[in-house]
């Protein structure tokens, strides 16, 4: 569901967060082919994280830092890593106020 | 509303813990569990408080005592439901606007005598989608969102 939520998908994200990369460098560092990639790259593309550009014969990709995707991006998993930790308090036992 | 819905972050989460609790631990004790690490004042924040009603304040209190708004209680519908103003911009300083600012709707629903969902939904996001060249600027530097996003990414991992 998450788009960032794909380990692959993050993985791509993070080392494009390092700089503009064609599928070819991508894909030659993650164990995964490059038709792989390209279908990451298009899913990152159509939730405005990542953009791509032709340089030449080869076609970059980059994050889009202005995408209202990074923004999402960031509220998900903010909010995710919140809400585990709420459902830890309001699982617990109320005690013993140390 | 759906159209503000369309974009929205929505987060779902199953505890289990009666539906007043839940509610009570998500306002009344935000401090508990909120990551600290995600605050917007220069020093650490060591609290977070929601105010109970409607127009209450949405702040942070750093170690300094300093407080920060982050926005404010738009509905306050114990133990049902609570809309909040999400009123930072993505530099992280608070917009007294809230027509800037993003909604965060938070849904307890009782799916047991000790079992309630927890739906959240943060939307309203395209108010920063349309902004002008200046946030476009803002959000690019490296302590913009682009960075943020990769810091907590490498945080997270």
């Amino acid at each position: 569901m998450s788009v960032l939520g794909d380990p692959t998908r993050r993985a791509i994200f993070e080392r494009l967060a390092d700089g503009p990369q064609a599928v070819g460098d991508i894909a030659r560092e993650l164990p995964v082919s490059r038709p792989a990639v390209s279908q990451h790259l298009r899913v990152l593309k159509d939730a405005g994280l990542v953009r791509d550009r032709q340089v030449g014969t080869r076609r970059l990709y980059r994050l889009d830092p202005a995408g209202v995707g990074a923004i999402r991006a960031y509220f998900e998993q903010l909010w995710t890593h919140a809400l585990d930790a709420f459902k830890d308090a309001a699982e617990q036992p109320d005690e013993e106020k140390r | 509303m759906t159209q503000m819905t369309k974009d929205a972050v929505v987060v779902t989460v199953q505890v289990e813990a009666p539906q007043p609790r839940a509610f009570d631990v998500f306002t009344s004790r935000i401090g508990s569990w909120w990551p600290m690490e995600h605050h917007i004042g220069s020093e650490p924040a060591v609290d977070v408080i929601i105010e109970p009603r409607v127009g209450g304040r949405w702040f942070e209190r750093a170690v300094d005592g300093r407080e920060c708004e982050w926005g404010c209680v738009l509905e306050w519908e114990a133990p049902d439901r609570i809309v909040l103003a999400w009123q930072l911009n993505p530099e992280f300083d608070y917009d007294p606007d809230p027509a800037m600012g993003t909604e965060v709707e938070v849904r307890f629903v009782a799916e047991g005598p000790t079992t309630t969902r927890v739906e959240l939904e943060h939307r309203g996001f395209e108010v920063h989608g349309e902004a002008g060249a200046a946030m476009r600027k803002a959000v690019s530097a490296p302590d913009g969102w682009g960075g943020i996003v990769q810091r907590y990414l490498a945080a997270a991992a």
